[in-house]
């Protein structure tokens, strides 16, 4: 099932069976979960038991799904015993399953963030720094099906990892990921005045507001996410030369 | 160099229109009101009504003043907001209010020197330098002092005036502000986790209880872009308010996807096949009267039929509103009412208005539309009934969602969530189950004068959340 769905078609709904190349959200408990590509021959190990993916297959998401193990076991009760939830992916369960190569925001930030930036579906945001890409996907979901994020981070392999992860979640139509050094070089010129919102999390932002203020089009909204109360000062400073309404 | 983005068209109408809704902010946040742009429509600001008239057409963002004939555009404020090195001038400064003493014979200009001043045409800026210059304690003052000091005066003498576009967090954040108990004290960042756990966006179908006068239905709307559909089910006979989605500024595809359906219509969606929740499907309930009954007066006469089918048993007195867009606002609200929300002379523009001709919002779902929701479920929940408790009814409602759809219960209290809560564990119909209890402060940030705003509402509410499951046949 689609994380975000492009196309009314593509939702999960109680009409919807678990296919291969499914990516589920195996839950195990509140605070135990993990995503898993749904593949015919795959199998999944966990402290509950052995599951197989073929068990999966056709069945609803939302289901319970118990271990085999033992013989003949086909995902019947009496073998293994051990249970697992398979659920449809969401933004929400993937900013809680995903890898972090950075510290990421979650969802009392992001919902926070998504609202301030006032974001509806159709708007174009730009982003830096992409980092783990939780907050990204949220993003996506926010301005889906005809708008854009584009994020960007000043380190390769992770700008990378994330593009990964948003072609494996079927969000590559909606988030363009690119290398760049916001900091030092701010956004490129071709956004200028294009933008609906502009999210920083960087630790220098007030570097970039200057540039965040360009890209921005008339009434656009500036967020800036900063854990120590030093950065806000110095980027609420910055902020009011070039913009009105300033909350921390 | 790379070719320029392929950005999509503009969705957000950056300029206001003749009829838009619009939420005005005088003097930084002192005063906040909802205006409709209508012909003839005023705002009081001090001793003067002012026409609307000259906000049309200007950029949502536009600050303006009050000159000798209205309101007139004007650029920001360079504030001097400790710029020029006002860290430096912290570490000077000495000065304290050892030697105020407050017998008010500090300003030598009387008030009529100052209508003197306003006859003769003397700007407002003009009139704050002239109270500075005249006041024997202003230089011995902190530089913080002084600034507040300015500002004080300025905003008497000279208001400021700002133009914003309503969002759900402007629009939430003034009604916390102004009617808190009509939203049953939602705060922003409680309306916004609500938004995030039930999954809102393109093309969902969301179910909703909203007994928060249409935050809910409103901010949901926005969120669906004009796509999907947002059905909002009650209680009882008639439907609640949804008035607040006027402020929205919603377009007619948006509207469109509102529906209305009474609990017990829905109810009868349940197919055959589900396992049966644990809690009686029943629709007779104590209902708990609403503490804050909302001062909107009764209308005497409904707008539309009502579907007759009274599931409820017990008919509520609850003060409900029709939606219908055509009747104004009831007169004991002022500030709303203020020339505003009659949507009777509002005019199509854009496309972007509400015309009245448009689909109303809040009608009743077509039967297909029902049979697909049957069959396919709802993709998430979305509860605000904080008066209410909520056990039963989410308890009818969790079944209509699809498998593994989130759902997200917002409630005033946290005793009938945590009753909610371990009904839905004995139930089994739902995993994930947690109480969220959303906290938000709002600081000053100034040089040297950073601090948490001196007032502060500890209470925004409390999120019940968890995902629908599949319960396998026993």
């Amino acid at each position: 099932a689609m994380m975000v769905p492009l196309d009314p078609c593509n939702k999960p709904t109680s009409q919807r069976r678990i296919t291969e190349g499914d990516t589920v959200v195996v839950y195990e408990r509140h605070d135990s979960m993990r995503a898993v590509t749904v593949s015919a021959a795959g199998v999944l190990q966990n402290r509950f038991g052995v599951f197989r993916h073929a068990d999966w297959l056709g069945r609803h998401f939302g289901s319970k799904v118990f271990s085999s193990g033992g013989v003949g076991g086909k995902g019947g009760r009496k073998a293994g015993g051990g249970f697992v939830h398979l659920l449809a992916p969401t933004p929400e369960l993937w900013t809680l399953v995903l890898s972090h190569r950075t510290q990421i925001l979650y969802i009392a930030d992001i919902s926070l963030v998504v609202a301030y930036l006032e974001l509806v579906p159709g708007c174009v945001l730009l982003e830096s720094g992409t980092g783990s890409g939780s907050l990204t996907t949220s993003l996506a979901r926010a301005v889906a099906p005809h708008g854009r994020v584009y994020t960007f981070d000043f380190h390769d392999q992770r700008a990378d990892s994330a593009r990964e992860d948003f072609e494996k979640n079927g969000l590559s139509s909606l988030i363009t990921v690119a290398v760049r050094d916001i900091q030092g070089e701010g956004f490129p010129d071709e956004y200028s005045g294009a933008a609906d919102a502009v999210f920083l999390d960087l630790p220098q932002p007030w570097l970039a507001i200057p540039s965040a203020g360009t890209m921005l089009r008339q009434d656009g909204v500036l967020c800036s996410f900063s854990p120590c109360i030093e950065q806000v000062q110095r980027a609420c400073e910055t902020m009011r030369s070039c913009f009105t309404v300033v909350e921390s | 160099a790379p070719p320029p983005p392929q950005t999509p068209t503009p969705v957000i109408p950056r300029e206001a229109w003749e009829g838009c809704s619009v939420l005005l902010d005088i003097n930084d946040g002192d005063r906040l009101a909802f205006f409709r742009l209508t012909p003839g429509r005023t705002v009081k600001i001090g001793d003067k009504s002012c026409s609307l008239q000259p906000l049309l057409g200007r950029p949502f963002g536009s600050l303006f003043r009050v000159g000798p004939s209205g309101l007139v555009p004007c650029a920001a404020n360079d504030k001097p907001r400790g710029g020029g090195g006002a860290d430096g001038q912290a570490q000077d400064e000495t000065r304290d209010n050892r030697s105020l003493v407050d017998n008010n014979t500090a300003q030598t200009l009387s008030s009529e020197d100052i209508e003197a001043m306003k006859r003769e045409g003397a700007s407002g800026d003009a009139i704050v330098e002239a109270l500075i210059a005249n006041s024997s304690t202003f230089g011995n003052k902190t530089v913080f002092s002084q600034e507040k000091y300015k500002l004080k005066k300025q905003k008497k003498y000279a208001p400021k005036v700002l133009l914003r576009r309503p969002s759900s967090r402007s629009i939430c954040e003034t009604y916390f502000k102004k009617y808190p108990a009509r939203i049953g004290f939602m705060r922003v960042d409680a309306l916004s986790l609500l938004l995030s756990m039930a999954n809102v966006g393109a093309y969902s179908d969301v179910l909703a209880v909203d007994m928060v006068g249409g935050l809910v239905v409103g901010s949901v709307a926005e969120r669906l872009g004009g796509t999907g559909y947002v059905c909002s089910t009650y209680l009882g006979s008639a439907p609640s308010s949804i008035d607040i989605i006027r402020m929205y500024n919603l377009s007619s595809d948006m509207t469109s996807r509102i529906f209305q359906a009474p609990l017990g219509d829905l109810c009868s969606l349940q197919s055959a096949g589900d396992a049966p929740s644990v809690l009686s499907g029943s629709i007779q309930r104590d209902l708990v009267e609403p503490a804050a009954v909302p001062d909107e007066s009764l209308q005497s006469s409904l707008a539309k039929p009502i579907n007759t089918e009274v599931s409820d048993g017990n008919a509520q007195s609850m003060t409900v509103q029709p939606i219908n867009m055509e009747v104004p606002e009831p007169a004991t609200d002022d500030h709303l009412n203020q020339g505003d929300i009659s949507m009777s002379d509002c005019k199509g523009s854009n496309g972007n208005s509400i015309a009245p001709k448009a689909p109303r919002a809040g009608k009743a779902p077509s039967p297909e539309r029902m049979k697909y929701w049957g069959e396919h479920g709802f993709s998430s929940l979305i509860v605000a009934a904080p008066d209410h408790e909520v056990e039963s009814v989410v308890a009818d409602l969790l079944p209509l969602l699809s498998y593994s759809a989130p759902f997200a219960i917002y409630h005033q209290y946290l005793q009938p969530l945590a009753t909610c809560m371990h009904s839905l564990q004995a139930s089994k119909m739902a995993i994930g189950l947690q109480i969220t209890e959303p906290w938000l402060r709002e600081y000053q940030v100034l040089p040297s004068r950073t601090h948490p705003h001196m007032q502060m509402n500890a209470f925004g509410g409390y999120i019940l959340s968890g995902i629908r499951i599949h319960r396998p046949d026993p």
